[in-house]
């Protein structure tokens, strides 16, 4: 067993431990994997609602007069598209195009946003707004130490919820955020997540964090740890940065377009990306289901086609929802389309796949 | 965590029973849920070769592929057909439903390097 001393806990530390979850080491923290089982917690926000500690997540509040500006040239959406309370996927790119992060946008204020980044990039994400901010009437405050975060996530999320903020789940609508009053602590509630089913975002101030957590799981969320959100994700073909997203790839790579605001003046990497919309990307992101049940595609591993090299696996997993190998890769365009079939190399061995249409997981209508 | 008092183990957490001269192999209590959800089990084939220490079956669970060792060497006369399609009797019942082959031992001696119960159970704390 390695040491966990080195690395930085979440004010739940403590608690996943007592649940008895398995702890591992993310992105430089230590965090819980799992709880009762992945497939369960997986199952669990499909069917009902689960409850992750997302505390290691980053925060950066950006206020101040030029801070939509400061936005719209930091990144790749149109951040000015957002009113007071809104909310939006967004991409941080770097002069080439590549990703430096993907984050969410929250205008929680006319001139108050709030950036929520991946937890193993908040150093250098900090860093380069603050580069690009120079000669801008902006301020940039990395609250990540002193924020927690939760995901409450589910088709029943909004009655779990409606129990501790009556009416929330009909008054706060997909992407929008509102401060609420949770058990005497100031909370911002926004109805986002990354499992693709519907669910909340609560930004809490660290304080809030146990007794938010403990209220929720006592009303009848399930604790869920980072295996689960992944399986979740990936289902949904939601990119991790890290994985499906690097500085080395670019968001028209990776099928984002539809979160790049072409129509924005100018933007950090807007000519590289502008140039990949007409003359097209040397790859593409697929999605990939396997054909044999037992074949999973795992992170790396080598894509052909007709025996020759064409990509790699950036995600990969069994499907806990359709019970079979599932991944997402970058490979050629000419072998990107729906309907293509690729092999995966599987310790040596290659592994029928064909490439499907995004996402794997279509949340049933209710 | 159960360790059984009647099988030997090795240090890559794989249990082998030792039955007049056939060795059953599986993956221990600790292993599988270490491992967590087991989705698949890749086998070695009936007739091959194993060596001992050297991999020769992998454990795909929901997070990742691992590799399974070969307590001992010799030839694989049997394997769990029941993995197939129920790779979940690992986590169920490691020590029974979940076995996965069994092996002809070539080097008899070879056991001598194998864990007691005692010494596998203060190897994992327990």
């Amino acid at each position: 067993m390695a040491s966990n001393a080195d690395w930085k806990r979440t004010p739940l530390g403590e608690e996943h431990e007592r649940l008895g979850a398995r702890m591992v080491e993310f992105g430089g923290w230590w965090m819980p994997v799992q709880y009762a089982g992945i497939l369960q917690e997986h199952h669990s926000v499909r069917t009902a609602c689960g409850l992750f500690d997302i505390s290691h997540m980053g925060e950066v509040r950006v206020s101040g007069k030029d801070a939509p500006a400061f936005l719209n040239h930091l990144l790749t959406n149109d951040a000015g598209k957002l009113a007071p309370g809104q909310a939006q996927y967004s991409l941080m790119c770097n002069e080439r195009g590549g990703v430096i992060d993907d984050l969410y946008v929250y205008r929680v204020a006319e001139e108050v946003f709030l950036l929520v980044i991946n937890a193993s990039h908040i150093d250098k994400d900090f860093e380069w707004m603050q580069s690009q901010s120079a000669g801008r009437n902006v301020r940039l405050e990395n609250v990540s130490d002193k924020t927690s975060a939760l995901a409450l996530q589910g088709p029943s999320a909004s009655e779990v919820l409606g129990q501790l903020v009556p009416g929330i789940g009909a008054r706060l609508t997909r992407n929008r955020i509102a401060k609420q009053d949770i058990l005497g602590h100031d909370v911002f509630v926004a109805r986002t997540g990354y499992t693709g089913e519907d669910g909340f975002e609560l930004l809490l101030p660290n304080e809030a964090a146990l007794p938010v957590w403990r209220k929720l799981l006592s009303l009848g969320a399930a604790p869920c740890g980072l295996g689960a959100r992944d399986t979740l994700r990936l289902e949904m073909c939601y990119p991790l940065h890290g994985n499906d997203l690097t500085e080395e790839t670019t968001p028209l790579e990776a099928g984002l377009s539809f979160f790049v605001a072409f129509d924005k003046p100018a933007f950090v990497g807007k000519e590289i990306l502008q140039r990949q919309k007409q003359v097209g990307t040397e790859k593409r992101l697929v999605a990939f289901t396997m054909n044999e049940r037992g074949a999973i595609p795992r992170h790396d591993y080598p894509i052909s086609r007709d025996g020759q090299p064409v990509g790699r696996v950036t995600s990969g997993s069994m499907s806990p929802s359709l019970r079979i190998g599932i991944g997402m890769g970058y490979v050629r365009p000419e072998f990107a389309g729906v309907g293509e079939t690729i092999d995966v190399q599987i310790r040596g061995k290659n592994a029928g796949a064909v490439i499907v249409k995004k996402p794997f997981y279509k949340r049933p209508n209710r | 965590m159960n360790t059984p008092n009647d099988l030997k183990y090795a240090e890559t957490h794989e249990w082998a029973r030792v039955e007049n001269g056939l060795v059953t192999v599986g993956i221990t209590d600790h292993a599988q849920h270490e491992l967590t959800d087991i989705v698949f089990v890749e086998l070695p084939h009936v007739g091959d070769a194993v060596t001992q220490g050297k991999a020769c079956a992998v454990v795909e669970s929901v997070k990742a592929a691992s590799d399974i060792y070969a307590p001992v060497s010799g030839e694989v006369v049997e394997v769990n057909t029941d993995l197939d399609g129920n790779a979940a009797l690992v986590n169920d019942d490691p020590y029974g439903k979940g076995w996965f082959f069994k092996v002809k031992l070539s080097t008899p001696a070879e056991l001598g390097s194998l864990k007691s119960a005692a010494e596998y159970a203060k190897q994992i704390g327990t």
